[in-house]
C-alpha cells in the first residue's frame, strides 16, 4: 500500500471547550475513555428518519425468557419509580460527554414484575424506525442500565432518542437504544445493527472494543 | 474501477463573503468534468487519521486542469475552519472525481433552464450558469436564489455581471433574513407563488435543478411537480450541514 | 389509498421533515458517490436501483443518505426502508447489500 499523503496543518478533532464544566482536569483526564476527545455537546447521530410514534399508541414491552410478557404505556411508564443519573456518555464517534444528567427507570425495576427464565443470557434492544441492538443480560442489570425520558432537566427530544430511549453508560453509546419499543430474553446472542455490520459485539469503552475483532 | 485520489495544489483563493471563500485547485491530471459535479477532499492527520468531505465543482469544464470548489466556513466544524484558517497557496490537498451522474446539466441537454438555490447551494448551479455562459448559448435561464442578508448573497456581483448580459440569464433574488434600505426584492423563503413567476415566462419544457438544505429542497420538488413540471425534468441536490 | 388521504400523508411528512433535525442530517447518496464507485466499480449515483423492500426504482444519487453516525445508511427514498449500510473498520470496510435488489451499471 502506498504511503498517505499527510495533509500541511491538519490535525482534526481536538478537545472542546468544557473548562466551565466544575470538573478538575486530572479528573477529566481519567474519565476520559482512550480515544476519544471531550465535548459539553450533545451530537445528534442518526441511522435514518426520526420516528413519531404517538404516546397514545407508545409500549414498552419485556419478551421472550419470561415469564410472561410485560408492556407498559407511556402513562405507565412515567407512573414507574424513576431516579435521576448523571452518567458519562462515550460515543464510538469519539465524542465523550461527561456529567450528562438524566431521569429514569432502571432496567431491574422493569424486571422485577417479570420471572427470568434460567436460559435467559442475552438482552435484544429493539426500536421504533428496525433499530437493534444486543447485550448480555449481566450487562443490564444491577443498575447498569435504564429507560431514560428525560435529558437534563427536559423531556428527550425526539432526535435524541425521545419519547423513551435505553442508556447504558458503560458501553458505547450506540448500545444505547434511541426510540426503545422493547427488550426481548434470549438464550442466544443476536448481534444488532451495527454489531453485524463490523462494529464490536460487547462495546466497552475502557478496553476501546470499537470494532469486531478488537 | 473506483476513483482515484490525486494530488491538487491550491493556485489561489478568494473571499466571496465573509464566511465563504474559493479555493481554486491545479489538477494536471484532470479529465474534466460536467457542471453540477463534486469532487472528495480528503485530509490526513500525521497519525494517519483522516477525513473526507464533498465540494461541489464552482467553476465551469471551459476552464481546463483546473476546479474550484467554494466553502462556508461552518463553526466548530472539522474541515471548513481548517480549509480556512489554514489553507493557503501552494499547499496540496488530495482530490478525488469528478462524481456525480444525476444532478448534472450541459449545454447540450439545452432549456429552459430553472436554478432554484438556498444558500450555498448555489455552487453546482454556478457551475452550470458559468458553463452555459461560456458555450455563448443563449438559453432562457432563470436563478431562484435566496439567501439571508444582502452580505451574504455569495458571487452576488458575478450574478449582476451575468444578468447584465442580456442574453436570458435573469437572477430572483430572495434576502429571508435582512434586506438592506431600498431593497424591492423577495424577503421570504421561496415558495410555489415565487416559482410560478420565475416558471412562467420558461413554460413546460423546463428543466428544473434544485439545490440546497434538504427542506428547502424538498419544498422546492413538492412544488414544481404542482406546477407541473414532470418529476423527470426536476433534479435535486440536498447539502446537509457539509463542509463542516 | 384516496387521493386525498396520500396528499394529507405526504403534507405530514413535509412538516415533520421541517422540525426534524435529522433531516438536515440526510442529503442524498450524490454525496457519497465516491464510495459508491468503490463497491460498483462505477459511478452509479446516475444510474437506477431497486429497492429490495418496496421494489420502487430510484436513481442512486436521490437516496437518502443518513452519515453522521457509527456508519452510512442509504435509504429508499420512497419507504425509506434500508437500501444500503457502510462500515469503515480498520480492517476493511464492512458493505451490507441486502436491499439493494438490483442496480443497472451505467455503461
Amino acid at each position: 500500500m502506498t504511503e498517505r499523503f499527510v495533509t500541511r496543518g491538519f490535525v482534526g478533532r481536538r478537545d472542546q471547550g468544557t473548562s466551565d464544566d466544575g470538573i478538575a482536569p486530572d479528573d477529566r483526564r481519567r474519565r476520559t475513555p482512550p480515544g476519544q476527545y471531550l465535548t459539553s455537546d450533545f451530537p445528534v447521530l442518526s441511522a435514518g428518519p426520526t420516528p413519531r410514534t404517538p404516546l397514545d399508541r407508545w409500549s414498552l414491552r419485556i419478551e421472550g425468557l419470561v415469564d410472561r410478557p410485560v408492556e407498559w404505556s407511556w402513562e405507565q411508564l412515567l407512573a414507574l419509580p424513576a431516579r435521576d443519573w448523571v452518567v458519562d456518555i462515550s460515543c464510538v464517534t469519539k465524542w465523550t460527554h461527561l456529567d450528562m444528567r438524566w431521569k429514569g427507570v432502571s432496567v431491574d425495576t422493569l424486571l422485577e414484575g417479570v420471572e427470568l427464565d434460567p436460559r435467559a443470557a442475552f438482552a435484544i434492544a429493539w426500536s421504533d424506525g428496525g433499530y437493534t441492538t444486543n447485550l448480555p443480560l449481566g450487562d443490564v442489570l444491577n443498575n447498569q442500565a435504564f429507560v431514560a425520558y428525560e435529558y437534563d432537566g427536559r423531556p428527550l427530544a425526539p432526535e435524541h432518542g425521545g419519547p423513551a430511549r435505553l442508556v447504558v453508560p458503560a458501553r458505547y453509546f450506540w448500545k444505547s437504544a434511541k426510540w426503545i419499543r422493547g427488550l426481548r430474553l434470549q438464550d442466544r446472542d443476536e448481534p444488532g445493527f451495527w454489531e453485524s455490520l463490523g462494529y464490536n459485539n460487547r462495546g466497552d469503552q475502557w478496553l476501546e472494543e470499537r470494532y469486531s475483532g478488537d | 474501477m473506483a476513483i482515484e485520489w490525486q494530488l491538487g495544489t491550491v493556485s489561489s483563493t478568494r473571499d466571496e463573503t465573509a464566511t465563504v471563500r474559493t479555493f481554486t485547485l491545479g489538477l494536471p491530471a484532470w479529465a474534466g468534468h460536467r457542471p453540477g459535479q463534486h469532487v472528495d477532499l480528503r485530509l490526513t492527520a500525521d497519525d494517519g487519521y483522516s477525513v473526507e468531505r464533498s465540494y461541489s465543482i464552482a467553476s465551469e469544464p471551459e476552464r481546463a486542469r483546473e476546479v474550484d470548489i467554494t466553502v462556508e466556513r461552518i463553526p466548530g466544524g472539522e474541515v471548513s475552519p481548517f480549509l480556512h484558517e489554514v489553507v493557503v497557496p501552494g499547499d496540496r490537498l488530495e482530490v478525488r472525481g469528478p462524481i456525480g451522474g444525476y444532478f448534472v446539466w450541459e449545454a447540450a441537454l439545452g432549456g429552459p433552464l430553472l436554478l432554484v438555490a438556498g444558500g450555498s447551494g448555489v455552487v453546482p448551479l454556478m457551475a452550470m450558469a458559468r458553463h452555459r455562459a461560456r458555450a455563448g448559448m443563449s438559453i432562457p435561464t432563470r436563478l431562484v436564489f435566496s439567501s439571508r442578508t444582502y452580505d451574504e448573497v455569495i458571487y452576488r456581483e458575478e450574478l449582476d455581471r451575468l444578468a447584465a448580459a442580456r442574453d436570458g440569464f435573469e437572477v430572483v433574488h430572495t434576502l429571508t433574513r435582512g434586506q438592506p434600505p431600498g431593497w424591492t426584492g423577495f424577503s421570504r423563503r421561496i415558495d410555489e407563488a415565487m416559482l410560478a413567476d420565475a416558471l412562467e415566462p420558461l413554460g413546460a419544457a423546463t428543466r428544473a435543478y434544485a439545490c440546497g438544505p434538504t427542506a428547502l429542497v424538498e419544498v422546492v420538488a413538492n412544488a414544481l411537480v404542482r406546477l407541473g413540471l414532470p418529476p423527470d425534468r426536476i433534479r435535486t441536490e440536498r447539502f446537509g450541514p457539509t463542509g463542516t | 389509498m384516496s387521493e386525498g388521504r396520500a396528499m394529507d400523508e405526504r403534507m405530514q411528512r413535509l412538516a415533520d421533515m421541517r422540525d426534524d433535525p435529522a433531516v438536515d442530517l440526510s442529503l442524498d447518496a450524490n454525496a457519497i458517490g465516491g464510495l459508491l464507485a468503490g463497491i460498483f466499480g462505477a459511478d452509479v449515483t446516475g444510474s437506477d436501483g431497486r429497492c429490495a423492500s418496496c421494489s420502487t426504482v430510484s436513481v442512486m444519487g436521490t437516496m437518502r443518505v443518513y452519515m453522521r453516525g457509527p456508519g452510512i445508511v442509504v435509504r429508499c427514498p420512497a419507504c425509506t426502508q434500508v437500501v444500503l449500510r457502510v462500515v469503515e473498520t480498520p480492517r476493511g470496510t464492512m458493505v451490507d447489500l441486502r436491499g439493494v435488489a438490483a442496480v443497472r451499471l451505467p455503461g
